[in-house]
């Protein structure tokens, strides 16, 4: 009996949510003094403006008594006081992730700039207030907790199987764990759509489809009767781009062929910008092109003279395209640039697979060299751990919670906080049927998507996604009305090409672009120097009077009165230089007896 | 081994039936929202853009008048009131919601020079070349009944100007002389003059309510205090102003229409410079009057345009004007804020939306959201070059903008001619002016 009470007493509902920690709970005895049962200014609290704000203090008091009691004298009827006043304290550690950078401090001190100083601090305070909202809405209103997986004492977690996993957790989740084999067609490359409900794979043989992998409902399925190289969903799940043999196709979630795009052949890989709606590919010829996929053109072509381009990868926080070549270097590209932003040196040997993390701070490199490194892209561009993996990486992926998964042969490992601490042991490992071919974390799921030469592996990874998304942004749950809109937002606040650079916030910062620096600018637009003195052109005199050497030299008089006057300060300051040094030498020999071998030092210079 | 996943509940997410709303939950994790900084200037881009597609100001044409609209006065009380008098002595009041005359009174021989609300909205006076001023009774007459005036005084010479005190019978009319009169009585209790002049405009201060300032034909403006028998100080400048108007918020300034073609806001205590000079009509103001806020004016233009200026900008922030406008004699800013009236030669009275491209009628609470942020937006990356082109672009009619480069390259000129004469004359000899001290002559007090 006793052990069915315990039963009931734990249930399940409160084995999973834990109470959550209200805020009066916690330690603080300034919260308790914020209670109005003691809140009157005592003495051992700090006054800093002395007697006068006691006085203050007890007259309010006075009044609020005053107006507690009522005029008759009677004690009014008042509600119970409310025991926790005001809003809720929202941690700092919970705020500063929703701090701008305000880099606004050092404003030039001239009298004009008062009004702009003004307008800062308002605008200052009011972030502050958004940033205080927005944090304490993230700790109250956020429903979901992300996932873990811990083992018991001397068990690692890299030796937990997938099977023992699925079967730990509720059906759901545990389904979201399967293997589709497709041994004809493989090596599978494989995409999630951006809101991670749809799953794209393409075969190396020609076959592709597209389903929703929760519900295993296959959208389409076709055969392209050619050579893939890789796959990628558009903007939204309703079409997805098929580079092929030769060129690059466009497909709509149907399986019809909507596009064959001829001026992108040979595309090896392709990432896809949401936010701009550009569509990048790296092609064999050393190409990386840029299509627009709202209007359909080509925005950008770059030669990045480096030959075959099969490594890629973008920056989700910039847009800026990473390409890894088997040189060892890696580069950055964006559209507006025919250079490479960044070049660097990662391997010794070629780059075999690249990956950035989602705030653009690490990049994650692999390398014949069998290395695996990490770079911080904020502004060193430094590596800034090394480790070594026995057979190398073959191709790399990121979660939106950090998250590595590096593919080596046909295992394949995550690991977590590669960037924070050198990682000994990896966090979990699988191995699957055939050499991995494609890697994918689906957003929002704790679930990576393995491509592979006998199909298709759906692996669960617990605390890989993020668990709260945001609904205006990629909602998994949207209706085909939000979805619609979210399309017609989506594409009036399409960025344009030309913003890409590496700091997507350069345009909120303040120019303080010098006079000079305008002035080349206008030049520049203007194509001739609008301040530059006119030429000097004699006036044509009648009569006989405007013979050319009589025009010579009237030009020579205005010439040469320039001239003199450049003449003239010079000689001015060069007779002022020799006087200030005559005096300075005049104290330094009566100061210090003059040697006779002096005169062969050297002079300093005038 | 302890293990938990990402598992929701699809109830937690999608609405229960479709006569719920749809559920959108939000993260506000700057990393889930990338680019924020461009996308909010796309944002600012798109809004700026569509500010200049919905810019339909002119909102309607109130036609009746017979000969040339020579002076407007608006309802003290009611907002859909206004009063016109025109060239022909015809006064109109109009209904404003309708759009149509309610009431026509013949009341002068020759102009309607100048008419003015009573503070309380049941009279008002009007002043014509017949050298009479009259006051009628706001009600109409009953059907049958002819228009009468409640009050004539006979003057002894033409009145050009009149204005009411803010809160007691007395009133203000300007001609040769400055007169100060009581409502009861058919002579001034006080008249003021200051050499031989005439004068154009005289108007009381909203705050300061004895205080007047009133624009002379010797190129002067004179400032009075009304309890005092003499005149207070007056600025002289280099050409004569028509009309001026007190900023209703911070009294002590006022700015006056100039016949150069420029307005200038004065500070009353500082005559010497004004605080601003504002620019941008190619031809003499005529009219200007300030918004209820203080913070903005209308001007009218013998160039056939309208233009409103912030006040502390040198230049407009908009310019009004249509194909079949002629030369604006009078502007008002009607006291909601909402809306400018302008009466023009070609005998109508024109109806404007003060703010170009707002949205008039009830808005919904999402559309007021979205406006204000759309409006933020644009104010957080007006300077931004793409945006500001956009923004301030408008289109002009050709005679003005073809004066307005004339004006550059004569402006151009005279200002190489000012250097040339500094550079080649004796150090010192030649003061360098300010633009702003260079239209003042004297102060006199």
């Amino acid at each position: 009996m006793a052990s069915a009470e315990e039963a009931l007493k734990q249930t399940h509902v409160e084995k999973k949510k834990k109470v959550s920690e209200r805020y009066w709970q916690g330690s603080g005895e300034e919260k308790k003094d914020e209670a109005p049962g003691g809140s009157h200014v005592s003495g051992d609290q700090p006054a800093p403006l002395g007697s006068q704000t006691n006085q203050q203090t007890s007259a309010s008091e006075k009044k609020k008594k005053y107006k507690a009691e009522g005029r008759s004298g009677k004690k009014a009827i008042t509600r119970k006081p409310d025991p926790f006043p005001g809003s809720a304290p929202v941690p700092e550690e919970m705020r500063l992730k929703f701090r701008r950078k305000m880099k606004i401090d050092k404003l030039p001190k001239h009298k004009h700039i008062d009004k702009l100083r003004r307008v800062v601090a308002r605008s200052r305070a009011e972030s502050e207030i958004i940033e205080k909202e927005s944090a304490r809405h993230n700790q109250l209103l956020l429903q979901e907790d992300a996932g873990f997986l811990e083992g018991d004492e001397d068990e690692d977690t890299c030796t937990i199987s997938q099977e023992d996993i699925a079967d730990a957790v509720d059906i759901t989740a545990g389904a979201k764990y399967f293997n589709l084999d497709l041994s004809q067609f493989g090596p599978y490359r494989l995409d999630y759509s951006k809101t991670g409900r749809q799953l794209l794979l393409g075969g190396r043989r020609g076959h592709v489809a597209c389903l929703d992998w929760q519900t295993k409902q296959l959208l389409c399925e076709i055969n392209v009767m050619e050579t893939i190289n890789d796959v990628k969903w558009l903007h939204s799940e309703a079409m997805y781009a098929v580079a092929q043999k030769k060129w690059l196709y466009i497909y709509d979630s149907s399986g019809i062929e909507l596009h064959c795009i001829r001026k992108f052949n040979d595309v090896l890989r392709m990432q896809f910008l949401p936010y701009h709606f550009l569509l990048a590919t790296a092609s064999a010829t050393g190409f990386l092109q840029y299509l627009d996929v709202s209007v359909g053109k080509e925005v950008a072509a770059v030669g990045t003279k480096a030959g075959r381009l099969d490594v890629m990868c973008q920056n989700p926080h910039n847009a800026i395209i990473h390409l890894g070549h088997s040189n060892g270097t890696v580069t950055l590209w964006s559209p507006n640039q025919k250079e490479a932003i960044v070049k660097m040196l990662c391997h010794w040997g070629g780059v075999r697979s690249v990956a950035v993390d989602k705030t653009g701070t690490y990049m994650v490199t692999s390398g014949m060299d069998k290395k695996l490194k990490v770079f911080d892209l904020r502004s060193t561009f430094k590596p800034l751990q090394s480790y070594f993996l026995p057979a190398g990486a073959s191709s790399l992926a990121l979660s939106h919670r950090g998250l590595l998964s590096a593919a080596t042969g046909d295992i394949v490992q995550v690991y977590r906080d590669v960037w924070k601490t050198p990682v000994k042991k990896p966090y979990m490992a699988h191995k699957v049927h055939g050499a991995v071919w494609g890697l994918h974390f689906c957003p929002y799921e704790d679930v990576l998507g393995v491509g592979h030469g006998e199909g298709f592996t759906s692996m669960l990874v617990p605390g890989a996604g993020e668990p709260n998304f945001d609904g205006l942004d990629s909602n998994p749950y949207r209706s085909a009305k939000q979805r619609q809109e979210w399309e017609v937002k989506a594409l009036l606040e399409k960025i344009q090409p030309d913003l890409i650079s590496l700091d997507p916030g350069k345009l909120s910062q303040v120019d303080y672009a010098t006079s000079k620096q305008k002035h080349q600018d206008r030049v520049e637009a203007l194509g001739y120097d609008p301040l530059a003195r006119a030429k000097f052109k004699p006036r044509m005199r009648k009569k006989g009077r405007s013979s050319t050497g009589g025009v010579i030299r009237r030009k020579n008089q205005v010439g040469h009165e320039d001239q003199r006057e450049i003449i003239i300060t010079t000689l001015k300051e060069r007779a002022e230089s020799a006087m200030e040094r005559k005096k300075n030498d005049k104290g330094q020999t009566s100061a210090v007896q003059r040697s006779a071998l002096d005169r062969f030092k050297k002079r300093a210079a005038p | 081994m302890k293990v938990q996943m990402l598992s929701r509940n699809p109830d937690d997410y999608v609405r229960e039936t479709k006569y719920d709303i749809q559920r959108v939950p939000r993260n506000y994790d700057p990393t889930l929202n990338p680019f924020e900084v461009p996308r909010e200037y796309t944002r600012a881009m798109n809004a700026t853009k569509l500010e200049r597609v919905l810019a339909k100001p002119f909102l309607a044409s109130l036609d009746g008048h017979r000969d040339a609209v020579n002076c407007m006065a608006k309802h003290s009380t009611s907002l859909s009131t206004l009063l016109s008098g025109a060239c022909d002595g015809e006064v109109k009041v109009w209904n404003l919601t309708k759009h149509n005359c309610v009431r026509t009174i013949p009341a002068h021989e020759g102009f309607v020079r100048g008419m003015v609300v009573r503070f309380c909205g049941t009279s008002f006076f009007s002043i014509g070349d017949d050298k009479t001023i009259k006051q009628w009774n706001m009600e109409a007459p009953g059907y049958g009944v002819e228009e009468e005036p409640i009050n004539t005084i006979l003057g002894k010479t033409v009145f050009t100007g009149l204005d009411h005190h803010q809160n007691n019978g007395t009133f203000a009319t300007c001609g040769q002389t400055v007169d100060i009169w009581d409502e009861q009585r058919s002579t001034p209790i006080r008249s003021f003059s200051w050499g031989v002049e005439s004068f154009s405009s005289v108007r009381f201060n909203p705050v300061e309510t004895e205080l007047l300032a009133s624009c002379a034909s010797d190129r002067s403006i004179v400032l009075y205090d009304m309890r005092e028998s003499m005149p207070l100080k007056k600025v002289i400048m280099t050409m004569r102003s028509n009309t001026l108007s007190w900023n209703p918020m911070e009294a002590f300034y006022f700015t006056c229409a100039n016949e150069d073609y420029n307005l200038y806001t004065y500070d009353m205590r500082n005559l010497e410079e004004p605080v601003r000079v504002h620019k941008d009509h190619v031809s003499a103001v005529l009219d200007v009057d300030y918004s209820p806020t203080g913070r903005e004016f209308v001007s009218a233009s013998f160039d056939k345009s309208i233009r409103i200026f912030p006040k502390e900008n040198i230049h407009s922030r908009e310019v009004y004007h249509t194909k079949r406008m002629q030369h604006v004699v009078c502007v008002k800013w009607s006291a909601d804020n909402k809306y400018v009236m302008s009466g023009s030669d070609e005998m109508n009275i024109r109806l404007w939306k003060a703010n170009a491209a707002e949205k008039l009628g009830v808005l919904s609470h999402r559309e007021k959201l979205a406006a204000n942020y759309n409006q933020k937006l644009k104010e957080k990356f007006q300077h931004h070059p793409k945006v500001k082109r956009i923004a301030r672009h408008r289109h002009l009619p050709k005679h003005i903008y073809m004066d307005t480069k004339e004006h550059n390259v004569m402006r151009e000129a005279r200002r190489r001619k000012e250097r040339n004469v500094i550079q080649h004359s004796k150090p010192g000899a030649v003061p360098i002016l300010s633009e702003r001290k260079k239209h003042v002559v004297a102060v006199v007090k």
